[in-house]
């Protein structure tokens, strides 16, 4: 080190250096990492997991423990409460298990009052009691319609609300940036930093509207070697990019947990995750639409976004980080009713609150916005050939 | 006595100051301006004489263009920001001027629809295109060759191929590479992703070949005649002609290291071609993508490229197939 920096000033530079790189990797996780293999060797497919974030993600994503089962017999709990619309072919101690049960889910702090009007529990009165069945009536349907996502495990209230009123992670449609008026500085609906939904890149910052709420094209990929007439653009690819990086964060998987990255689009080389991906960004639209949305008139103001919207699921709402949510804890087997043998026609035969259909300025955004400039190409010059 | 064992410059000579030969125009010579100056923090990283000047009208006339697309990037950065400094400075690497959305094809879009891209585009094209002809010009009158101004154009050929024939060639702006730190950075994953992966593309394979290459050679040769500089090795010219002892070690060197070398005067010619060749096929693979080809991996399969794997998780089948009202 003494020949190798002589004078002051080139100890100097190195001391300059040595903080430039500290600096550098400030921003770097601390190794080293565990790498699993997953695919045919030599094909990079492999999952990268950082042991002390995983043992931090492990505690924050427990399960709380059961409540003990109750009594089947009995009187239902329609014979015997009022107003009882979803869950009335339970018995009463069932019934109230699930009560109890829900109230440790989603109000642990507030209490029955959360919801009902404790002077007369079967009055729809609160706007939240009227969340909290059509959210059952979602629960059963994702349990009973939705197997090919979330399998035999399910999901409970849990799932989500992890004891807090609202599940932590929501979404609202960003707005859009005002450019009437304004002659320069248009963002193009990205280039912001600090989006946590895109991974803190560059790409479109609500990745959630165009795809989760509408149904936006999220393939980009030709099928053919040669141009056949695929005309999605780099710019639509930065959208489908921008709502992966959203499932890859919301889930706490890299890109190879779905995909053989050599070749995204090939599903014969995906890993079967992919499929489940592929009707997890179904179910999410469909909760969106038919469970959520239609609540937005009996939100109070404080619970909408900025465009009036109120707060929507995407793929993190369950997920929270972790690729199985609660890393498969098996809570739906100590609750079968919000698995509902009745589920489906529950949520078909529309039990849905009394509430007329959203205003337009919360579902009427137009239905694919963004994307569908970014889509559009005129034709190209060179001749399509075909392969 | 000086030595040159070192990865740092120990010696930093300082003779007279140098005011440049006289050229062919009186009017040339004379506009050259100031009067030189030495720095020696300069003479740290190369010679420390500054000047004297000489910008000319093309040297003006592109470091204006330049400015004017420079600032029309700045001035729409800081409006995105609302004009905060302070978060012009936190988001500067995210900031972008975006091109027009796919929608306008080739027609001129609103300035503030990815008109300002084209705006800025315009002039810094202008800069950089008048600044090549001015090295051209400079080199010619310094009765030099024109080797510097060739490989600047096989750059400006991928910047071109980048932001102009391409996306002419798919009649759309939108195609083209925004003007920021990280959307052209995500523009690229997202150009490879769309184009079934730019690995599978040939001549991507070429350029990489030839931009590692360029990176080994280079570092071959710096630490070659930084080794025998002792022996005046970095008289690298001279020794073309008049090879020496220090030619003659470092050529015996990679003889006995590689079992071959190249000598004084050709490394600069692999060198020369090794980073041009960088541009040029980079350029071309790019050039081909979306017009000729439309799913690189694909191609490949086609042409025997790539290869297949066995099976590891048995057949996994597109769900939209199976789905058809849930396909989108």
């Amino acid at each position: 080190m003494t020949t190798f920096l002589k004078s002051r000033s080139q100890r100097w530079l190195g001391l300059a250096a040595g903080i430039g790189a500290s600096l550098v990797l400030m921003g770097c996780e601390r190794l080293p990492v565990d790498v699993t293999q997953g695919g045919y060797r030599g094909t990079g497919m492999e999952q990268v997991v950082n042991p002390r974030t995983e043992a931090m993600k492990v505690a924050a994503n427990q399960a709380p423990a059961a409540l003990d089962p109750a009594d089947e017999g009995g009187p239902k709990a329609s014979q015997v409460y009022q107003n009882v619309q979803v869950l009335g072919d339970l018995s009463v101690a069932q019934f109230n298990r699930l009560m109890v049960a829900m109230t440790a889910w989603v109000a642990p702090e507030q209490g029955c009052a959360y919801c009902h009007n404790v002077q007369n529990f079967a009055e729809d009165s609160l706007y939240t009691k009227v969340v909290a069945r059509r959210m059952t009536q979602m629960t059963q349907t994702v349990n009973d319609r939705w197997q090919a996502h979330v399998g035999q495990t399910g999901v409970t209230c849990y799932t989500c609300h992890r004891g807090k009123n609202l599940p932590e992670k929501r979404w609202f449609t960003e707005p859009e940036m005002q450019l009437a008026g304004r002659l320069l500085g248009n963002d193009a609906s990205q280039n912001r930093a600090g989006v946590e939904a895109v991974a803190n890149s560059s790409l479109p910052y609500d990745p959630y509207t165009p795809f989760l709420l509408d149904k936006s094209p999220i393939r980009v990929n030709g099928t053919t070697a040669l141009p056949t007439g695929n005309r999605m653009s780099i710019k639509q690819t930065e959208w489908t990019y921008a709502l992966m990086l959203h499932m890859s964060e919301g889930l706490g998987v890299n890109c190879t947990h779905c995909h053989n990255t050599r070749a995204f689009s090939s599903w014969e080389q995906s890993p079967p995750a992919r499929v489940t991906a592929w009707y997890g960004i179904r179910m999410v639209r469909e909760l969106n639409n038919e469970f959520i949305v239609g609540l937005t008139s009996i939100q109070p103001p404080n619970r909408l976004g900025v465009m009036g919207d109120i707060s929507k699921v995407n793929c993190a709402t369950c997920h929270q980080g972790v690729n199985k949510p609660l890393y498969g804890a098996q809570m739906l087997k100590a609750h079968p009713e919000l698995s509902g043998p009745n589920a489906l026609k529950d949520a078909m035969e529309i039990k849905a609150p009394p509430v007329p259909a959203a205003p337009s300025k919360t579902t009427g955004l137009e239905p694919s916005r963004v994307p569908a400039a970014d889509m559009k190409q005129s034709a190209v010059i060179l001749p399509t050939r075909v392969n | 006595m000086a030595e040159y064992q070192n990865l740092f410059t120990q010696v930093q000579v300082v003779g007279p100051l140098e005011q440049g030969i006289p050229l062919d125009r009186p009017r040339d010579t004379a506009e050259r301006i100031g009067k030189p100056i030495h720095l020696h923090i300069l003479g740290r990283l190369g010679n420390a004489q500054i000047g004297p000047i000489y910008l000319g009208f093309l040297g003006v006339a592109s470091a204006l263009a330049f400015i004017i697309g420079f600032t029309a990037i700045g001035w729409n950065y800081l409006v995105q920001v609302n004009y905060s400094p302070i978060e012009f400075i936190r988001q500067l690497f995210w900031l972008s001027v975006d091109p027009p959305p796919p929608a306008y094809g080739l027609r001129i879009p609103p300035l503030n629809e990815g008109g300002w891209w084209l705006f800025s585009g315009f002039f810094i094209t202008l800069s950089i295109l008048l600044w090549w002809v001015r090295m051209y010009r400079r080199a010619v009158q310094l009765k030099m060759g024109t080797h510097v101004a060739w490989a600047f154009a096989a750059a400006i050929w991928l910047y071109l191929v980048l932001g102009f024939f391409r996306p002419v060639l798919m009649g759309s702006w939108g195609e083209a590479v925004p003007f920021g730190i990280f959307s052209h950075l995500d523009w690229t994953s997202a150009f490879s992703l769309r184009y079934g992966n730019l690995f599978y593309n040939p001549f991507h394979m070429l350029s990489i070949a030839f931009l590692y290459g360029s990176v080994l050679l280079f570092a071959m040769h710096g630490a070659t005649i930084l080794a025998v500089s002792r022996f005046g090795g970095e008289r690298e010219i001279e020794q073309i002609v008049d090879r020496g002892t220090a030619s003659e070690r470092a050529a015996l060197f990679w003889r006995w290291t590689m079992g071959f070398n190249a000598t004084m005067e050709s490394i600069h010619r692999w060198a020369w071609w090794f980073a041009v060749l960088t541009c040029v096929t980079g350029g071309i693979g790019i050039l081909l993508t979306g017009t000729v080809v439309d799913n690189w991996y694909l191609w490949a399969v086609k042409h025997g490229v790539a290869p297949a794997y066995p099976a590891i998780w048995g057949p996994v089948v597109d769900p939209a197939t199976l789905n058809p009202q849930m396909a989108q």
